[in-house]
């Protein structure tokens, strides 16, 4: 009984990480029409950033924020090569961002290194016990400021003025024009949260698992499974996405066997795609006409 | 019949005085992965030029293949030609059966369901160990055909050129035949091809099975000209690197796809003096060809053509 | 020919199609009209297998046989076979085929490439044969290059055979799709909004075309807002309103309907009729 705690509690810690990812998918996707393939990467620029800053001997506050706003650049600077690019097909921008992602692979490659870092954790090493399981101060951390996050964006999608036009501008592009709405300017806006959710979320992370120049592969394209199972045009749809998919990668490893945990991720994604394209909330929603 | 093959002539020759330009045993390497990287491209060109469907999963599907071909031939001690044939047999059918449900998917959803099935054979073949010899990976032995032995580098190039020779001209002359002009047909409009009676669904199904077997072969090709076969061989990582070496050269073009399959051999062995840049640079190519040549490399020959033609 | 028996389509609380029932006789250019939205696409789409139908069925005459002057409506019904949901390639190899209001033609390829595409039924489509560029292969490329031609000159186009698809005019494009619909050998031609943004020549040759494709004892469905045009050459007309029939009969008895008057003026129309007496 305990272990099936711990292992539920380290699924949900992951699975919030996942959260962020996917929905730094969703938010591109559902203002371009984009799946962006570097959003692993936007993840692991801001957990190496954090790492060498650090190194460098800059304070923690310092560190991270910089971490944030390299990665919120690099965010602007794919939707400016995007703006750029004279065709916009599908399989173009798969391939551009494809480049994008090994690009900046590439990048950490030499500005960094190709070893794994860790971060020492934010608030300490100690843990809570909770009926047997063990979750440490890390990892609520991880689960505090991702459910803030989630609810920070809640509020700037369905409250503020600005966020409303963003959900104006993917509902119908060509109303939005017709209001006045810069979407150039939106587009920008919905890259640059994208990258800075990702880099948090790097942030979050590397204390817990250690951060290296590949690991955006992996955890881009867990990310992109977690939106999809929440269903691709649900904003929101990625937190659930991520939540399940954290919990059974966790029971797996455990019950099963550790080999097959990474996939999970994908069994779930071929599950969804096959039975249910758009996601697991579209069955509830009425039906259009 | 000679203006019509030129393009197999020039190749041809281009093929022979190549031949004398290989310095050394790392030269003739680079030539036959080159070779076979063109014949897969060749075959996912056929997948996503003409069917209009993207497989990000096609390292799996190669690597799978080749896996099959080396365990049983190194292995079991099967004929390594019976381990092709078997592994061919395998894949096709196993190629048929995933294309159903894939194929009602369309554009992401489908790249993404490709993507889900290359990764799942990757982590089944890392995990795999004692069939596959894991992560590090498995031997393979020599590949023979009625005991004839090719275990030199000249008689793989040679081997390797005449198949990728058959592969173009088998494709040109199905583009060319009724079949082709459905595939083509495909390309441009799916509701006119199926208003004359062709059953669109099957027609991009055997597209599949067709651009899966295609890999299959070749891939075991090289594992049996490297003599070792890893699980490097499905990653997402080999994936992409084919799908960005047709788009690169040009979707919907047998010599964009040979193009694409030679010039990102070659490429990152010509940065070697780069070193850490390597993917870097790599990278930045892409992005840059995507950005300003989205109809890939070959369009910059249409270009030079259409200039020659009109002064 | 064809036997439309209660058709209906759901989408979701929406009725597109309710309740409709028609007969198409052989050899007759029968015509589908009525009001924007009143379902006549979805009509279409449902017998030509893009729809699936929510209820009803859809009867067509079977190949070789042919309805005597003596037969009873068991015998008749026997001589059909239900096509209802059949996908549109398996209805091309029934005889049904179709034009698209919203041109379907293959832009890459040249006018004559697009007519050779609707001789796919006839042609050898072996892979391997392919592959190899076989003398069956040659022999019917080139058999069927010939006889699209031949359809070209027909219709006075032989002269745009090799050009590309995209740099021909809307007006030819639409003769094109009704030739290569004409190249599958059909029984039956749904034609959908054949004459939709052409001028009054285009417009007067398909028609003429449509007309002598009804001589020829090919069965016609046509879909038309042009009402000049359905009633010159239609046989017999459907009058559909909100997915239900409204009227049928021929041109002279609809064109004197006052409830089809109405479904296409509007009630206002009445009230000035009625105001002025």
């Amino acid at each position: 009984m305990n272990e099936l705690f711990q292992l539920i509690l380290s699924g949900i810690t992951v699975g919030f990480i996942y959260a962020l990812v996917g929905m730094g998918f969703t938010v591109i996707y559902n203002s371009s029409g984009i799946i962006n393939f570097s959003q692993g990467e936007f993840v692991m620029a801001g957990g190496m950033s954090a790492v060498f800053l650090l190194k460098a001997g800059m304070p923690f506050w310092l560190a991270f924020s910089l971490s944030i706003l390299i990665t919120a650049i690099l965010g602007i600077v794919l939707w400016k090569l995007i703006d750029l690019s004279k065709e916009r097909s599908v399989i173009s921008m798969i391939i551009l961002t494809l480049g994008y992602s090994i690009a900046l692979r590439g990048l950490a490659e030499v500005i960094f290194d190709k070893e794994l870092h860790t971060l020492p954790s934010f608030v300490g090493d100690g843990a809570f016990e909770i009926y047997g399981a063990t979750l440490t101060y890390q990892a609520l951390l991880v689960i505090f400021i991702s459910i803030i996050i989630v609810l920070f964006l809640y509020i700037f999608f369905k409250k503020t003025k600005t966020g409303k036009a963003m959900m104006a501008t993917s509902d119908n592009i060509d109303s939005a024009k017709l209001m006045g709405i810069d979407i150039k300017k939106i587009l920008m806006l919905n890259f640059a949260i994208s990258a800075i959710i990702a880099s948090i979320g790097g942030l979050l992370l590397a204390p817990i698992t250690s951060t290296n120049y590949e690991i955006g592969i992996m955890l881009g394209l867990k990310g992109f499974s977690a939106a999809v199972i929440g269903g691709l045009s649900q904003p929101f749809g990625a937190v659930v996405g991520g939540l399940i998919l954290g919990i059974s990668e966790s029971l797996v490893a455990g019950y099963i066997s550790s080999e097959y945990k990474d996939a999970v991720a994908f069994v779930a994604l071929l599950g969804i795609l096959f039975f249910m394209p758009g996601g697991i909330f579209s069955n509830l929603k009425a039906k259009r006409i | 019949m000679i203006k019509r093959n030129i393009d197999i002539i020039i190749l041809i020759f281009i093929l022979i005085v190549a031949a004398f330009a290989m310095k050394n045993d790392f030269y003739y390497e680079i030539a036959v992965l080159s070779i076979l990287n063109a014949i897969i491209c060749i075959g996912l060109n056929l997948l996503i030029g003409y069917a209009g469907q993207i497989s990000l999963g096609h390292g799996g599907f190669m690597a799978l293949g080749a896996y099959i071909s080396a365990i049983l031939s190194s292995n079991y001690s099967l004929s390594p030609m019976l381990s092709l044939f078997i592994a061919v047999l395998f894949m096709g059918i196993f190629a048929y059966l995933i294309s159903k449900p894939i194929l009602k998917l369309e554009g992401h959803y489908l790249a993404m369901a490709t993507l889900g099935v290359g990764i799942i054979i990757y982590i089944i073949i890392n995990a795999q160990g004692d069939l596959t010899g894991g992560p590090d990976g498995m031997g393979v032995d020599v590949f023979k055909v009625f005991g004839y032995e090719f275990d030199t580098n000249v008689k793989w190039y040679i081997l390797s050129s005449i198949m990728l020779i058959l592969v173009i001209m088998a494709l040109k002359n199905l583009i060319k035949s009724p079949y082709g002009r459905v595939l083509r047909g495909i390309h441009d409009s799916s509701v006119a091809v199926e208003s004359v009676g062709a059953d669109v669904a099957k027609y991009k199904s055997y597209v599949f099975v067709i651009s899966v077997i295609i890999a299959v072969v070749a891939g075991s090709m090289y594992a049996f000209f490297s003599g070792f076969i890893s699980p490097a061989e499905a990653s997402f990582n080999r994936s992409v690197e084919l799908v960005v070496m047709v788009v690169f050269g040009g979707i919907g073009r047998i010599y964009g796809a040979v193009m694409g399959a030679v010039i990102l051999t070659v490429l990152p062995q010509l940065l070697t003096s780069f070193e850490d840049y390597q993917t870097l640079i790599y990278g930045i190519i892409i992005i840059l060809v995507m950005m300003f040549m989205p109809k890939g490399i070959v369009s910059l020959f249409d270009k030079l053509r259409k200039n020659g033609a009109g002064s | 020919m064809l036997v439309v028996r209660e058709l209906s389509k759901k989408f979701g609380g929406l009725k597109a199609v309710d309740d409709l029932s028609f007969n198409v006789k052989s050899g007759t250019v029968h015509s589908i009209i009525g009001p924007n939205g009143a379902g006549k696409t979805t009509l279409v789409n449902m017998i030509t297998g893009v729809y699936k139908v929510t209820s009803g069925e859809i009867y067509l005459k079977k190949e070789n046989e042919t309805y005597a002057e003596d037969d009873i409506e068991e015998i008749i019904h026997g001589k059909r076979e239900n096509i209802t949901n059949l996908s549109m390639s398996k209805l091309v190899h029934k005889g049904v085929c179709r034009t698209f209001q919203h041109l379907e033609i293959c832009n890459t390829m040249s006018a004559l490439e697009n007519i050779m595409l609707g001789f796919h039924k006839f042609m050898n489509k072996n892979f391997i044969l392919s592959c190899i560029n076989s003398k069956k292969i040659r022999e019917d490329e080139q058999k069927y290059e010939y006889e699209a031609m031949k359809y070209l000159k027909m219709f006075s186009l032989d002269d745009v055979a090799y050009k590309k698809a995209d740099s021909l005019s809307y007006g030819v494009l639409k003769k094109i799709e009704i030739i290569r619909a004409l190249a599958t050998k059909p029984r039956l031609v749904l034609f959908d909004e054949p004459v939709a943004g052409l001028n009054p020549k285009e417009t007067a040759d398909i028609s003429a075309i449509i007309k002598e494709v009804a001589n020829e004892g090919i069965s016609v469905i046509l879909i038309e807002h042009d009402m000049k045009m359905v009633m010159q050459i239609s046989d017999w007309i459907t009058v559909v309103n909100f997915g239900k029939k409204l009227a049928e009969g021929t041109p002279v008895e609809i064109s004197n309907n006052e409830d089809v008057i109405n479904a296409y003026l509007g009630s206002r129309h009445k009230k000035k009729l009625a105001n002025n007496g």
